[in-house]
């Protein structure tokens, strides 16, 4: 009997381990996202989109405060944060809302950790006519109130999900249940670049944006490709946008920043590629956080939206090969970030880059001055204040 | 032939049809593992499913995702399981599966796995995120094995799938009745009975029907159009209440009317 050959693989990782109810689902997909791939009409429809919606191109900043203050390489800022609702996710969403309605599906489901996806994907939803219904870990509905108000104001059904640490793992595990009970109407807008075969390859697809335009924009300042690419890395859906233009570019150094929590050491952290182990969840072979009888662990971040216990399977493969130098950020270097990138440029990321900006920081003072570093500002951090407010105190005297 | 498969088909030819009932090993502490499969032994079934709990359980509704909790919190992994399963050796006979995820197989290590399988002989294994395309190495792992491996079909498997999968099936095919996870259901899809009877057709091995099967009614309904059915959420919400009867009444159908039963043991 002819098996037909496991796809999606980057290196050994990635694959398609899902219910056999999804594979007919998945096979679908693939098909409409190649059509779509080779329809011109499909690119301008969604470069429309960009551009007059989410506002693309967004800028390459220079931080020339911040990189006066730091003293090193020069630091360039793509902001993601000035796209429409605020971060990079909402590229993606628009592809795949566009995607499912080639596909005839009217209804999205989808899973949020910080919020930032589903605003997205309500986003997307509305700007559409499509139904909406979003799952949320209970622990970051209570992190992020107003994104599960705005997701509800733009028309989306939010779902509680108390079960296990009740974050993103948890939201993911509820969304993939619920499309397995209406797979047929309905298509599932996964926000990282994860899952089974072909949604890490579709979600990188649509998140390459960041990364060519930022090629395109920091030739046209600088005259030449940066030095070091630093992104943030939850699934890493912002990260493999920006870096994936700039694999081929040797002379590029790639630096993906994990959550460190507390510390790796402590065993409260995010950081899947620092120490976790191959394994399988949600649909893929990659890096996941478990323990030695392979039962997944929770991670641990202050930044609800890097939340979750492994890293996408091109990841684990870029770091599998030493392509792309993989590190982390604790809790507290992250609110060090923030606030730096507040005070010297008047620009407050989302918690989730702020772990990127810390390690360009202490990355740029290893630098010489004519240096370049590019890093991701996926995300803005109005969403954080709450958090934020709760570690460092304050409020006016 | 694997043992699965020939205990199965010597059910069929007696004029039964099987019955497999899947438990959540160690809920209620792994020390009533061994009873628990007596007891069903004693009520004449023809295999059962050991499940294994899992932290991401994402194919099972809230019976079977409820059941892997408590046995998580009690300290349950599948390296015990197997452990356990070693010793309940010479008093259970009826041939025993193992259903887990993936991860737990991959973390004990495929070979180390198989062998751990062998030495407590167990007769089958499904793995529900585990779909054709990705079974290679599994199957691989259990040739010359007499473990078999149980693949699942549904009703979003179009024909040229289901007879691939068919195909690689060992033991018995496993044809799910639902679109969704495990679970208990009061009505099933209108085309369900046509869908069930073109699986049989493609099949070279016996199929049995599993996922919202939890009457006695739905279990002979099932039975009329297969080979045979697997009651899952219903047998472990059963056992958490304690209500043995209950169990009893879906394997044999009212006291007296031994429909369904294998009474090989």
């Amino acid at each position: 009997m002819a098996v037909e050959l496991s796809k999606g693989r980057y290196g050994k990782f990635g694959g398609q381990y899902v219910p056999e109810t999804l594979m007919t689902a998945l096979h679908e997909l693939e098909e409409a996202y190649r059509e779509a791939k080779a329809d011109p009409a499909f690119e301008e429809e969604l470069d429309y989109y960009l551009r007059d919606f989410v506002g693309r191109e967004n800028p390459l900043y220079f931080a020339e405060r911040l990189t006066e203050k730091v003293g090193g390489a020069k630091i360039f800022l793509k902001r993601e944060d000035l796209n429409h609702t605020g971060a990079h996710k909402i590229n993606n969403s628009l592809g795949q809302a566009l995607l499912a309605m080639r596909m005839g599906k009217k209804k999205i489901v989808a899973e949020t950790g910080a919020g930032q996806h589903g605003v997205a994907t309500a986003t997307a939803c509305a700007l559409f006519g499509l139904e909406c219904i979003v799952f949320m870990g209970k622990e970051d509905i209570r992190r992020q109130e107003l994104n599960v108000f705005r997701m509800e104001l733009l028309g989306a059904k939010v779902v509680s999900v108390d079960k296990g640490s009740g974050t993103l793992k948890d939201a993911v595990n509820e969304a993939l249940r619920y499309w397995v009970a209406h797979v047929e109407d309905t298509h599932y807008i996964i926000g990282s670049a994860l899952g089974p075969h072909p949604f890490p390859e579709i979600v990188r697809d649509f998140q390459r944006v960041i990364g060519v335009e930022t090629r395109r924009q920091i030739v046209g300042k600088e005259g030449r490709l940066p030095d070091a690419v630093v992104a943030c890395i939850g699934g890493g859906s912002n990260a493999i946008g920006m870096f994936h233009p700039f694999v081929e570019d040797e002379g590029v150094a790639l630096y993906g920043v994990e959550a460190a929590g507390s510390g790796i050491s402590t065993g409260f952290h995010a950081a899947a590629i620092a120490d976790g182990k191959e394994g399988v969840l949600h649909g893929a072979y990659m890096y996941v956080l478990q323990d030695e009888d392979g039962f997944i662990q929770e991670a641990h971040s202050i930044s609800a939206g890097l939340d979750y216990p492994a890293v996408g399977p091109e990841h684990s493969h870029l770091h599998h090969i030493g392509r792309v130098t993989y590190t982390s950020v604790t809790d507290a270097g992250a609110l060090e970030g923030l606030q730096l990138l507040s005070k010297t440029e008047g620009i407050i990321p989302a918690l989730e880059s702020a772990h990127a900006v810390q390690y360009a920081v202490e990355l740029a003072k290893t630098m010489e001055k004519e240096q370049i570093i590019v890093v991701c500002l996926s995300g803005r951090g109005d969403k954080d204040m709450q958090t934020v407010r709760d570690v460092l105190g304050g409020g006016a005297e | 032939m694997k043992t699965l498969e020939k205990q199965i088909r010597t059910t069929l030819a007696g004029g039964n049809k099987a019955f497999v009932p899947y438990m959540m090993a160690g809920d209620g502490g792994l020390g009533t593992l061994k009873e628990k499969l007596l007891f069903l032994q004693e009520a004449g079934v023809t295999a059962i499913e050991v499940g294994i709990p899992f932290s991401d359980p994402v194919a099972d509704g809230e019976a079977i995702q409820q059941a892997g909790a408590r046995a998580l919190e009690a300290g349950v992994t599948l390296r015990k399981v197997l452990a356990e399963l070693r010793q309940c050796k010479g008093e259970v006979a009826v041939p025993l599966l193992i259903m887990t995820y993936l991860n737990p197989v991959l973390a004990y290590g495929i070979p180390e796995f198989v062998e751990a399988c062998g030495q407590a002989g167990i007769k089958g294994l499904i793995i529900p995120d585990v779909p054709l395309e990705e079974s290679g190495p599994l199957r691989e792992a259990l040739k010359g094995t007499d473990i078999a491996w149980v693949p699942l079909v549904t009703l979003t498997s179009p024909d040229r799938r289901i007879a691939n999968i068919a195909a690689s099936a060992e033991g018995f095919l496993y044809a799910v009745t639902v679109n969704g996870i495990t679970g208990k259901r009061n009505e099933f899809d209108s085309s369900l009975f046509s869908h069930l009877e073109r699986v049989k057709e493609m099949s070279p091995v016996p199929v049995l029907a599993g996922f919202g099967i939890s009457t006695r009614a739905q279990v002979e309904e099932m039975g009329n159009h297969t080979d045979g059915v697997i009651v899952g959420s219903a047998i472990v919400e059963a056992f958490e209440r304690n209500e043995l009867d209950g169990i009893r009444n879906l394997v044999q159908g009212e006291v007296g009317e031994l429909k369904i039963i294998n009474s090989s043991y």
